[in-house]
Formats: structure tokens, C-alpha cells, sequence
């Protein structure tokens, strides 16, 4: 007997992107349902890097350098309220971020890249560009080939497991958490949206279409687009290792236990999450470029995840010109915008209206490509 | 807890742990030998300082971590003991500097 249940809001998606957005709602004060699929999903958000990165992201595109910045801007606060919350620390730490150049060229594009982007980005854009031997007092045991680095204090880091904990600790009792709920459709119902998904109807007066790889077939139901596509991942982890290192970069970063995560491998092969030798391979190679003593290191683990991909790889968030009250939300990086996405998108779709700084997202920008 | 050998015709191994002597049988673990000398911490945990012993015996769970012949977090259950072989107790991360 299928059993209906009513909400102002349903999140259809458990990882960090949904769960970031029900929280949100919640703290709004609407009474929330967070559909989850379960573990037949492809669940990025258990295979993502731990990233809070604004650094080179958005340069052609300031809205979204912008939109990262101000979830950068947010996370401090925000760790320190989950904390308050639920008492998971998420591990977040803020020491800001290198990107290691490996040639003259690939210095001065990289420069070039960022100043365009301090320029371009309102509310500004804070980098350096530093040379090697700027370097060696944070990384003593640098690759010789390494010869600068670009740095950006507004890169952290946090654990990506302890914040998909965190929310769904806190949105204990307050938000209804449907798990082995994978939604099969999303149909209007005069202004509202019956949500089906196996023997739970969800009756809600908004729908989130959070849904990663599986908004693709879900959106077109509600007058919404999301291309997206996979991206396969791999990272590898390494015993723990002492003393601490010194710095984050976009590829090698340590946790708060010791352990180096080692990662970036980007391959365009479908829906298929195996870990291989030949990537992991490709993988360390570079980290041992950067960081040579990493060679010693044991690898404890291995694993590859999917993200989730639009065709110019930047976000989509939408609500639906046909179907005021749905909402399409995708994007590749769930820790860096989960700020953001609680404390700023969460309350636009409470709301009922996004803000003009997120019109370049739309999910249709890529109809004229598509036809 | 102790461990009570069963009778082979092996031939002994002598290595050191911490600097003693402790005697083997050929074709021990390093950690099958530790058990039957009756040492009861092989490692301690990095973050929280704890005694380990091994558990699975399979090459699956790390807690039977050893420095072996002057290497750091090796397991001690995948690795053959040796006439000669210095082992130590595993007290802290890898070292390697970055």
C-alpha cells in the first residue's frame, strides 16, 4: 500500500548536493522530505577529494568564481555551526591552496589566467604567484621539476564523509530522510508535486531535483534540462604519514589522521566505477613529480566515483518556467558549494526565486548545442 | 594470552625484536613468531595511542604493523621470518618527509 506523505519541500538526492539544500530548507523552517536512493547509486559524494577550492575555477565564467568564492567565504562559519549542531567536526581547515606549475609556459598561462580573473571577478580574487625557491621553506622536499606555484588563500579542505555525516546528524527527526527511495517520477499536481518513488508517494509543494547523473531523466519531467554525464575519478590513499605536510594542493592533500590522498584522474568512460592500476599508475606518477619522498609511501586504498559533469563543466540551477516550484540542481563539487548551497541556495528556493547571479546556470543554455 | 606450538620438524630462526633475541620456526610470520614469543603489543596507533595486535592473520586489517629490517608499517603477518631479521615495534606514522 503506497503511503503519501506531505511536505513543503521535497529533495529528491541524499548526497552532499541534496542534503546540503534540505538542510538549508530546514533551517528555513519548511518541513522537508529527502529522498535517497540508496547504495545502487552511483554516489559521488562518497568518492569525492575533500576539496574546498575556488582557485582557477570560473575564469570566463566570473559568476561561478563568484558563487565560489562566496561558499569559500561561508565555510568557516558554517563548519563551526555543524559542529555546534550534531558534534561532527568535518575536519575543515582553510591553509589555502598550490597549484604546482611545471614549466615557464605553464607559469605565465597559469598567472595570466588568475589576473584575468582578479579583474573580471567582483568583490576580487586573491592569488599569488610564487617561484620555487618561495617554496622550498613549505615544501622542502619539492621535485626538481617543479619551478612555481600559484597560491590562493581562499583553497581549504575539509572531510567529505564527516559532512555528508554531519548533515544528515543534524537533519535527524527534522527532516523525514527516505532511504531505498529512488524516485521513479516527479508529476505536477495542481501547484504542487507528487514524487514516486517505490512504495512512498511524496506530496510537496516544491521538488529539488538533486539527484546527481540521475537528474538527466527526472528534469525533462518538470519542464527541466540537465545534460550531465559522467566523469570518472580515482584516488589513492597512503598510510599515514608524519610529521604533517605542509601545504594543500589541488591534487595531493593529507587528512586530519595522517593518510595522503593523492588524486585528479580524469577519464570520459561511461558509467563504470572500477579502480585500475593503469590510472593509479598515471596518478602517483605525477604526485611523485611533485613530491618525490612520496615515492616511500604504502597505498592503503583505492577507489574511482563519477562526477557529474554538464557539457561546459560549470553547474546547472534552475527553476522551472513551466513548472514554478521545481528546482534542477547539479554540480561537480559538493564540498566547495555545500556552504553556499545551504546558506544561500536553499534560501533562494525557499524564497521561490533564484538571483540573477545564477542565470548563466540555467539547464536550457545548452539547447541550441543539443538540437 | 599465550600460544602453544605444535610439533614440526622445522628448522630454527633466530631475529630480533626491539634488540632481543626471540627464536622462530622457518616458514613463521614475523607475526606468528611475535604471538608465540608471547608479545602483546606489535603497534600503537598513530591518532589515539592505542595497543595493537594482529587479528586477521590474512593480510587484511594492518594491525599487525612492524618495522621490518628498518622499514616502517610493514605487516607482519605477510612476511616471512629470516635468520638475522631486526624488528621493531611500529609506535608512530611512517616518517617521510614531503
Amino acid at each position: 500500500m503506497t503511503v503519501t506523505i506531505k511536505v513543503d519541500a521535497a529533495v529528491v538526492g541524499g548526497g552532499l548536493v541534496g542534503s546540503a539544500v534540505a538542510f538549508g530548507l530546514m533551517e528555513r523552517g519548511l518541513s522537508v522530505a529527502l529522498l535517497d536512493e540508496g547504495d545502487v547509486a552511483f554516489r559521488a559524494s562518497r568518492g569525492n577529494f575533500g576539496l574546498v577550492w575556488v582557485q582557477g575555477k570560473g575564469d570566463g565564467r566570473w559568476q561561478y568564481a563568484h558563487w565560489s568564492r562566496r561558499s569559500a567565504d561561508m565555510w568557516p562559519g558554517f563548519a563551526e555551526d555543524l559542529k555546534a549542531a550534531c558534534g561532527v567536526d568535518v575536519e575543515y581547515d582553510k591553509p589555502g591552496g598550490y597549484y604546482f606549475t611545471m614549466s615557464e609556459d605553464e607559469h605565465r598561462t597559469r598567472g595570466e589566467s588568475l589576473e584575468r580573473m582578479r579583474r573580471e571577478v567582483p568583490g576580487g580574487y586573491d592569488f599569488e604567484m610564487l617561484r620555487r625557491n618561495q617554496l622550498l621553506n613549505i615544501f622542502p622536499g619539492l621535485g626538481e621539476e617543479v619551478i612555481g606555484a600559484s597560491w590562493c588563500p581562499h583553497d581549504g579542505h575539509a572531510n567529505p564523509l564527516s559532512l555528508l555525516r554531519a548533515f544528515h546528524a543534524t537533519m535527524k527527526g527534522r527532516v523525514r530522510h527516505l532511504t531505498g527511495a529512488g524516485a521513479s517520477s516527479v508529476t505536477p499536481e495542481g501547484s504542487a508535486f507528487r514524487i514516486e518513488a517505490g512504495s512512498t508517494s511524496v506530496l510537496a509543494g516544491k521538488v529539488v531535483l538533486a539527484a546527481g547523473l540521475g537528474n538527466r531523466d527526472l528534469a525533462p519531467m518538470v519542464g527541466l534540462r540537465a545534460e550531465v554525464k559522467p566523469l570518472k575519478g580515482q584516488i589513492l590513499v597512503t598510510e599515514r604519514l608524519a610529521p604533517k605536510f605542509g601545504g594543500l594542493t589541488l591534487n595531493v592533500r593529507q587528512t586530519g589522521d595522517g593518510t595522503v590522498m593523492i588524486g585528479d584522474s580524469h577519464e570520459d568512460v561511461g558509467f563504470q566505477t572500477e579502480a585500475n592500476v593503469g590510472i593509479g599508475r598515471n596518478i602517483a606518477a605525477r604526485a611523485i613529480r611533485q613530491f618525490p619522498a612520496l615515492a616511500q609511501a604504502g597505498l592503503v586504498r583505492q577507489w574511482a566515483a563519477l562526477r557529474i559533469m554538464a557539457p561546459d563543466g560549470y553547474p546547472i540551477y534552475e527553476q522551472s518556467a513551466t513548472h514554478p516550484g521545481a528546482f534542477v540542481v547539479n554540480c561537480h563539487s559538493g564540498v566547495t558549494l555545500a556552504a553556499a548551497h545551504a546558506r544561500s541556495l536553499a534560501v533562494q528556493i525557499a524564497a521561490g526565486q533564484l538571483e540573477p547571479l545564477l542565470d548563466p546556470f540555467h539547464g536550457a543554455r545548452f539547447e541550441d548545442k543539443i538540437a | 594470552m599465550s600460544f602453544t606450538r605444535t610439533p614440526t620438524a622445522a628448522r630454527s630462526v633466530q631475529f630480533s625484536f626491539d634488540g632481543m633475541p626471540v627464536q622462530a620456526r622457518e616458514g613463521d610470520s614475523v607475526a606468528a613468531a611475535l604471538l608465540a614469543a608471547g608479545i602483546d603489543r606489535f603497534r600503537t596507533t598513530p591518532k589515539q595511542g592505542k595497543p595493537r595486535l594482529p587479528y586477521c592473520m590474512m593480510g587484511i586489517c594492518f594491525d599487525c604493523l612492524l618495522e621490518i629490517d628498518g622499514e616502517a608499517n610493514r605487516q607482519g603477518c605477510m612476511v616471512e621470518v629470516r635468520d638475522g631479521m631486526q624488528v621493531r615495534r611500529q609506535d608512530q606514522s611512517r616518517e617521510v618527509r614531503l
